[in-house]
């Protein structure tokens, strides 16, 4: 276990690093979230429907949409020189080289998502202050699973053709169960609901959690060895 | 060193290797020619670990751990320069962090990268990227090196680098399976020669002292029997 660890820590380190110093996935992922949410304050009637009823359906679009932009980056950096060759040639497990992928792919998609956030109050003035803490919760609970899923498709894919169409494909229908609770949870807390009322939500995003992690762990090294 | 048993493998109806057996002992080198598709490439992939074989079996004293890959691709990080990336393989490898930067620094003295030490990847040349991945190969102190066809789009001058850098390998007692379609490439390193045609060595053996005209006769004489 502490080896799993060490090592998924280098790969994650390593890809944020390669990341960072590039900042075109980063950059991309940024601005598109600015334009969704630009288009969503513009593209509306806001005297049909109050800002608050939207609210939750906005964010939650654009982060998902925001995440998959950004899980297509997860395994690019890997082909420039075949260097995933040389990660499945190196003494690692197959295992920490996901750990280390969902690791970088989440710190990269919490950026995202938190920028979003913060654009997300400016362009819609919604008080999210009063509820920050669980509003976090959420954002992490909806985002791991889906990230692991994710990061397991986006290595599938990576060498075939038209990757960027197909992880989207193959993603979106196992983003739906975390969408809907997300969706739901921001709403009742938004609209000032106790947190007692979403627990079970909250219960059901941590249990998708659980199982898809394990499940992309136990499938990844098949999806990288011939 | 290398212990490799009626290895046979399949890429559906394509028979790409076929009983091949061989073994190398410390400080031999096995240079394997063959055209295209002769399944030169899948044999290395097969010893290296990537390709599980359909049959028979391939031993690495030391294992994973114990085995340097350098191909036509330099499986480096291009937006990471070349101390980043020594650091970063060696530490998969778990070179101890005491050593690893007095021994980057010896490779990159030995490989003459000096200059390029701090530069990013990418922006190296062709023969500049080929030391670079050749140093990578060797950061974990391999005692075993699979080398395909690595002299792949280098000029003449830095082919001659790469062969005397691997003849100098070679006296350093690693044992080396070098993979090439070209007999003029890889002659002078040879201690044992295969001809490899549809995955069979056709034929196997010492070198016996053969230049470079005597093995090209041999080999056009093996292929034209095929």
């Amino acid at each position: 276990m502490p080896d799993l660890l060490r090592h998924a820590w280098l790969v994650a380190r390593k890809d944020l690093q390669v990341e960072f110093r590039s900042r075109t996935a980063l950059t991309l992922a940024l601005v598109f979230t600015a334009l969704v949410l630009v288009v969503f304050e513009y593209g509306r009637d806001p005297t049909a429907v109050p800002t608050l009823d939207l609210a939750p359906s906005i964010l939650w679009v654009t982060f998902s949409f925001a995440a998959v932009l950004a899980l297509n980056r997860a395994f690019h950096a890997e082909l420039e020189n075949d260097a995933l060759e040389g990660l499945l040639l190196s003494p690692i497990s197959r295992s920490s080289l996901f750990w280390g992928k969902l690791g970088a792919n989440l710190v990269f998609v919490a950026l995202v998502q938190l920028t979003g956030l913060a654009l997300f109050v400016l362009f819609f003035d919604v008080p999210v202050w009063r509820v920050w803490w669980p509003l976090i919760l959420v954002m992490v609970l909806a985002s791991v699973g889906f990230i692991a899923v994710g990061t397991l498709f986006s290595a599938m894919v990576v060498r075939t053709r038209f990757a960027e169409l197909m992880l989207p494909v193959l993603l979106l229908p196992f983003l739906l169960p975390p969408l809907i609770a997300a969706v739901t949870v921001t709403a009742k807390l938004l609209g000032g609901r106790p947190l007692s009322e979403v627990l079970g939500w909250l219960r059901l995003l941590a249990a998708y959690d659980v199982t898809f992690v394990t499940l992309a762990t136990l499938l990844f090294p098949a999806t990288v060895t011939e | 060193m290398l212990l490799a048993r009626d290895l046979a493998h399949a890429f559906g109806a394509v028979q790409a290797l076929d009983g091949i057996t061989f073994s190398l002992d410390r400080g031999q080198t096995l240079v394997i020619f063959g055209p295209n598709g002769a399944g030169k490439t899948t044999l290395l992939r097969v010893i290296a670990g990537l390709i599980r074989p359909r049959r028979g079996s391939a031993e690495v004293e030391g294992g994973r751990r114990a085995i340097g890959w350098i191909g036509h691709q330099s499986q480096l990080y291009g937006q990471l320069t070349v101390i980043e990336n020594l650091r970063f393989w060696a530490s998969l490898y778990d070179v101890p962090a005491g050593t690893v930067q007095e021994r980057a620094r010896a490779l990159i003295g030995r490989l003459g990268l000096e200059r390029q030490e701090q530069q990013p990847v990418r922006t190296l040349s062709r023969g500049q990227a080929q030391r670079a991945s050749i140093a990578r190969a060797l950061i974990h102190d391999p005692a075993v090196l699979l080398l395909d066809e690595p002299f792949t789009g280098l000029d003449r001058l830095a082919a001659e680098e790469l062969r005397t850098l691997l003849g100098e390998l070679a006296a350093d007692g690693r044992a080396s399976v070098l993979v090439t379609h070209s007999v003029e490439e890889g002659t002078e390193l040879a201690t044992e020669v295969a001809f490899m045609r549809s995955g069979r060595f056709a034929a196997h053996g010492p070198r016996a002292g053969r230049d470079a005209a005597a093995l090209a006769a041999d080999y056009r004489r093996i292929m034209a029997g095929a």
